[in-house]
């Protein structure tokens, strides 16, 4: 009882036998490779990328892929491959701080709720979250943007802001059960005020939940800044992003789909890869399924 | 019951409430004065003022919300500061497109989820149900203004069997009208009928490991009559409840759709109200939104709570 985490670990589970599952889920293994090509691509961009996306080059303008563009250019004659390297940065960098906001203040108010488990305060986290939840993240977005104007940053807070109450939501339950273990009440006996509790037991034993739903709240901010960025409310030029690419071929798909299939395609996987390896992720954590598929 | 629904009742009233205020600051008293925008740059000082004196733009920000809350109660949404005609008529002339389009995707998402669903259910782990799951993990990954760009690319421009964009309104024939949002009610439907597959196969998953399966297979039904007759009524609970927490979703999904096909809908007015400062216009139309999707929750809460008496003892 020493260590907390020793309670939710079936005794099979070695760190051997761990990664022996983890490469052997398919999901996983899928999921990882996708996600390690995005991310591989937005740090590359910013050593290289094949061609310089800030020089226009207009008689090269709307070519499809060849071998010297691999998957042509756009109406500027840009690069649209080293376009995808670069936006891969803004969907990225937006998504993941997203998810942190959404962390930062969702986890502590779920450890709190759950710490006073029943009471007025409990009630008032969690009709919050029920009210955050009301305004659909697209509505939260187009509020900031009508009163701050339209930027990469107003994007990430409109996101952040809906994902506090999903991690919320989740930590407080996941803490509940918790809260009924044997080991928590030795560690009350011992003396350690519930603040303490919550974070030195309760908030490792929740960390695999978080990390499962940490990886769908960054496809799913992956998918809501390319959404934005289409309708104009995300990050503004000349700072590529995939969902405003989307929408400059938006007026030229029929004489150039090219320059609309890349980036959605690019948009398509990172979300699959992502959900893939969050799949991967739970079926691994969660030792009850793991069990039913053995 | 009465006792639940009261409770409920009370915080959907405080939802609204606190709803109304955050949207109320977050619009009225930050920058951007309309007045200014309305006029240009050139506008005289006098003309200005009596400009903000007409729109009650210098009343406290107290009296404002207050009259604007007291407007929404009377079915009076003010008018709008660009067209000068009331918010209420600007609306109701654009629900008569978002509404419809989304009960349509929300049909499209039910008859294509139910099946698909139960069908991987039935065949778990056989070549159908991985075929039924990879599609639909497909289906979540997709944005769906992109799907819709592909639907235009292919079946507007290349087929020509549905046109790319625009609405013919309802004096143009029922037909017509449903034709003009097939292919953004299937944008919409996508994603929502993917989860709802997936949704609808775990829970039948679930109900027939149950022992009242096992019963029924036991005196002799197969399997195909037991998920029938006995597993897939106790499955529907919580297909139900994502059913109607999905409809907000596709309410606010639509406003990026609707971009997408030109569609004169609740979106639409959003963002031509954002790009000419008509403030009062953006506020009623989120407010209606969020109002909406608080009723429909509210709805679906009650709905669960007389099937599943469990819930009214409270959480």
């Amino acid at each position: 009882m020493s260590d907390p985490r020793v309670d939710h670990i079936p005794p099979e589970a070695t760190p051997f036998r761990t990664w022996h599952l983890a490469f052997r889920s398919r999901n996983l293994v899928i999921g990882s490779v996708l996600t390690l090509v995005f991310v591989a691509a937005a740090l590359i961009s910013f050593v290289w990328t094949p061609y310089d996306i800030s020089k226009l080059a207009i008689s090269e303008k709307m070519q499809v892929p060849s071998w010297s563009h691999w998957m042509g250019t756009d109406h500027f004659g840009r690069d649209i491959l080293s376009m995808i390297m670069v936006g891969a940065r803004t969907s990225i960098a937006v998504a993941v701080v997203a998810v942190g906001i959404g962390m930062l203040f969702g986890v502590p108010l779920g450890l709190w709720a759950a710490a006073r488990r029943g009471s007025m305060l409990d009630e008032v986290i969690m009709r919050a979250n029920d009210l955050v939840f009301a305004f659909p993240s697209l509505l939260i977005a187009i509020m900031i943007t009508a009163t701050f104007g339209p930027s990469a940053v107003n994007a990430i807070i409109a996101i952040g802001i809906f994902n506090i109450p999903v991690f919320a939501r989740l930590t407080r339950s996941g803490a509940l059960s918790l809260w009924q273990r044997d080991f928590i009440l030795a560690a009350r006996v011992s003396g350690k005020s519930s603040a303490r509790i919550s974070f030195e037991h309760i908030l490792p034993n929740v960390t695999n939940l978080l990390i499962v739903q940490g990886t769908i709240q960054f496809s799913l901010g992956i998918l809501a800044e390319a959404g934005l960025s289409y309708v104009g409310l995300g990050a503004q030029p000349p700072v590529p992003s995939w969902g405003r690419m989307l929408a400059d071929s938006q007026t030229m798909i029929s004489i150039a789909p090219h320059m609309a299939i890349f980036p959605g395609l690019a948009i398509l996987l990172t979300v699959l890869g992502l959900n893939l390896m969050g799949d991967g992720l739970r079926d691994i954590f969660d030792p009850k399924l793991r069990r039913s598929r053995a | 019951m009465l006792r639940y629904t009261l409770k409920r009742l009370v915080s959907l009233a405080v939802s609204l409430a606190v709803a109304s205020v955050v949207i109320f600051l977050a619009i009225e008293v930050l920058p951007g004065d309309p007045a200014a925008y309305m006029l240009g740059v050139n506008a005289q000082e006098d003309t200005l003022a009596a400009l903000r004196e007409q729109l009650g733009l210098n009343m406290s920000g107290w009296e404002r919300y207050s009259s604007w809350i007291l407007g929404l109660l009377q079915g009076d949404f003010g008018t709008s500061y660009t067209y000068r005609t009331p918010v209420a008529d600007m609306i109701a002339e654009r629900v008569k497109v978002s509404l419809p389009l989304a009960v349509y995707a929300l049909v499209l998402s039910t008859v294509i989820a139910f099946p698909a669903g139960i069908y991987a259910a039935s065949r778990r782990g056989r070549p159908g149900d991985v075929a039924i799951m990879g599609v639909t993990q497909l289906g979540v990954a997709i944005p769906n203004f992109w799907f819709a760009m592909l639907m235009v690319l292919v079946f507007s421009i290349n087929l020509r069997w549905f046109s790319a964009g625009g609405f013919p309104g309802w004096d143009a024939g029922v037909l017509a009208c449903l034709k003009a949002l097939t292919l953004p009610a299937i944008a919409l439907a996508l994603p929502q009928a993917s989860i709802l597959a997936r949704v609808m196969r775990s829970s039948l998953l679930d109900t027939l490991s149950e022992d009242f399966v096992r019963t029924a297979r036991a005196k002799g039904l197969t399997r195909a009559q037991a998920l029938r007759r006995h597993a897939l009524r106790n499955a529907l609970i919580p297909v139900l409840t994502i059913i109607g927490l999905q409809f907000s979703f596709l309410l606010a999904g639509a406003i990026i759709i609707e971009n997408v096909f030109f569609l004169p809908g609740l979106g639409r007015l959003i963002f031509q109200s954002i790009s000419s400062r008509d403030l009062v216009v953006v506020e009623s139309v989120v407010m209606l939104l969020v109002f909406a999707v608080v009723v429909v929750n509210f709805a679906v809460e009650i709905a669960y709570a007389l099937v599943d008496p469990r819930l009214r003892a409270g959480r």
